[in-house]
């Protein structure tokens, strides 16, 4: 018996993808003990920041990898779930009524359900619009609309415009702050892990057929019969509402909103996430944010116009990588 | 009455601006089927550099020339490294690349000028005013634009409906294959085009720079705009570019102007301004919004 058959014996068929993700899913649950124990506490917070891009990643990669609605006004999504926890927080300190009519709340859950809800209104909104076109001119109507969120929120002097809005304490649930580093990433690795398996059901569902089949062929869904405007607005809406999730996480995590957060170059860098890390495959947005963050941490402590490398970088990586990093599924 | 009249040359006189960004940027997209984030950076580097020569010789015609040219060198070398190779790649590719492109320009600017915008005065020869209509005068400089624009315009007119390559222009827009097929060099057309679409970014970027500030990121704003007059005015027509740009450029000055007014009449000031701020900067979108339900390919369409 040879050293593969004992081990197909001992752990069933598993593919050396299977055991990667494993190592992957440890490494990342470990990531901050490690950190702490060798004095690197400040690389919690970045591992929480890939977290958090992971999650608004893949809700990109929903609709552009499944879907093939290549958008580029998703950090719209983000900054809308950013922004509704930072103004609901805001009343809630401030005591004062949203609208004159909605008290704040300092409630986690409370507010992500609101971040996600109004995410998911605006995708609904702005989807239903954009998706009377597509390929290029859905990318331009979608940039379209994140430049008018963008614009909107530097106008609104009452929360900050264009410096933004600071949380004055982050969200709790049950007690628990979301203050604490440690605690965020785990909450943030909690709720990624949650998102790649229903995000895993959808796709593999009767739903996710259609929206992948219509991603193939529109005409040929359209002649089996079904509507394919809904699937994929449906699809559409459900990613802005997870980048929503994101957004707010995003606002504990930095305990900071500006209107940076839903400028189309944060567009840009959620498509250089997906594309990185592979188009349509379960893990490869996560890939992507980590190496993408990665990056941007390592050169910006080397120099201060790490953009200047990064640029070109991104080039090569279109030109040269056509695949991705997470290979093929 | 006067104040109307002014807020319209006004948005004219952007307009003009964005017909000068669009009509490259639809011209490539039409006929090379590319999308090319680049061209707000060109924009750009036509204004830096038309600015910093401007200011170095007092030649307004030098700086124009030499800001021109950078960005047609800028466009020429980008379309020869970059481009060239993801013309038969999705427009996702084209889209991450020329982002690249894009940090990689906006930084370089950082380095080469600084953080700080630079400013360039309006050449003496333009700077004074004309009465327009009896007590309506308005700054020449502007005047000037508008003229160049639809100089600009009517050129780009003749050149696509009575030359040759307006003709392989037209052809390559709708039947690319078939105009490869016909024994026509495409890749010396389409380095023409996108060279076109260079210059007359480069051109608005030296115009842009006496009454905009030359800063970085002023590419990406006005290529936002640039998108969307596209997308009114029905991608790869140099028509529709032009109908939309003017109609983008009227609605948001007029709206930018008058809006926060007319709340004002009806609530009170500190809250008017607010809203008629943030209104007047989303209009454009909304404007975009209501003629994609109403026509979802644009006012003028290309491929009909």
């Amino acid at each position: 018996m040879t050293i593969a058959e004992a081990v197909v014996l001992v752990t069933g068929r598993r593919t050396w993808r299977d055991f990667a993700v494993l190592g992957g899913a440890l490494i990342l649950i470990a990531f901050p003990l490690i950190a702490q124990a060798f004095g690197y506490s400040f690389l919690v917070s970045i591992g929480g920041r890939m977290l958090i891009y992971a999650l608004a990643a893949s809700s990109l990669n929903l609709a552009l990898g499944y879907g093939g609605m290549v958008s580029l006004g998703h950090a719209a999504f983000l900054g809308l779930g950013g922004y509704t926890a930072a103004i609901l927080t805001f009343h809630h300190f401030d005591d004062s009524l949203l609208f004159g009519f909605i008290p704040g709340t300092n409630n986690a859950l409370i507010v992500v359900m609101a971040s996600m809800l109004v995410a998911a209104l605006f995708a609904a909104a702005t989807g239903a619009l954009a998706l009377r076109t597509s390929g290029v001119h859905f990318l331009m109507i979608t940039l379209a609309f994140g430049q008018m969120i963008y614009y909107l929120f530097v106008a609104l002097k009452s929360y900050g415009g264009d410096d933004g809005l600071r949380l004055r304490r982050a969200n709790e649930f049950l007690g628990v702050s979301l203050r604490d580093d440690v605690t965020l990433y785990y909450v943030c690795l909690a709720v990624l892990f949650a998102y790649f398996v229903l995000a895993g059901r959808f796709i593999n569902s009767r739903f996710g057929f259609v929206v992948r089949g219509s991603r193939e062929s529109e005409r040929r869904m359209a002649h089996f019969g079904y509507r394919t405007f809904r699937y994929k607005l449906v699809c559409y809406t459900i990613a802005g509402s997870v980048a929503g999730l994101a957004g707010a996480l995003l606002a504990n995590h930095e305990r900071f909103v500006s209107p940076d957060l839903m400028h189309w170059t944060k567009s840009s860098e959620l498509l250089v996430m997906v594309v990185l890390g592979g188009i349509a495959t379960r893990y490869g947005a996560l890939i992507g944010a980590i190496v993408l963050i990665g990056m941007e941490s390592l050169l910006s402590s080397i120099t201060d116009h790490w953009m200047f490398v990064l640029g070109p970088l991104l080039v090569a990586i279109v030109l040269f990588n056509r695949r991705g990093l997470a290979g093929r599924e | 009455m006067m104040l109307v009249a002014e807020q319209i040359v006004n948005g004219l006189q952007l307009g003009v601006m964005l017909f000068l960004i669009s009509a490259g940027l639809t011209l490539v997209f039409g006929v090379m089927g590319l999308v090319n984030l680049t061209h707000g950076s060109l924009y750009m580097i036509g204004a830096y550099v038309g600015a910093t020569v401007v200011n170095k010789t007092s030649s307004f015609i030098l700086g124009g020339l030499c800001g021109i040219a950078a960005a047609a060198a800028a466009g020429g070398a980008v379309e020869f490294l970059v481009l060239r190779k993801l013309y038969q790649r999705s427009f996702l590719d084209q889209v991450l690349a020329t982002y690249g492109l894009i940090l990689f320009f906006n930084e370089g600017t950082t380095i080469l000028w600084g953080r700080q915008p630079i400013y360039t005065d309006i050449p003496a020869m333009l700077a004074s005013s004309v009465d327009l209509l009896p007590g309506f005068s308005y700054q020449v400089y502007r005047l000037f634009i508008i003229a160049v624009g639809l100089m600009v315009a009517a050129g780009l007119y003749i050149l696509i409906t009575k030359t040759r390559i307006g003709m392989l222009i037209r052809a390559g827009a709708t039947h690319r294959d078939m105009v490869r097929a016909l024994g026509i060099n495409i890749r010396l057309l389409y380095t023409a085009i996108f060279g076109l679409g260079a210059l007359l970014a480069g051109l608005a970027g030296f115009l842009a720079a006496p009454i905009f500030a030359v800063q970085v990121g002023m590419g990406e704003q006005i290529l936002v705009l640039g998108f969307v007059v596209i997308i009114i005015g029905g991608v790869g027509s140099i028509r529709g570019a032009l109908a939309g740009a003017v109609l983008v450029g009227l609605v948001d000055t007029l709206t930018r102007a008058f809006l926060p007014g007319l709340f004002r009449s009806v609530m009170e000031a500190n809250q008017a301004s607010s809203l008629g701020a943030a209104l007047s900067s989303i209009v454009v979108y909304l404007l975009m919004a209501i003629i994609l339900i109403w026509r979802p390919k644009g006012l003028f369409p290309a491929n009909q």
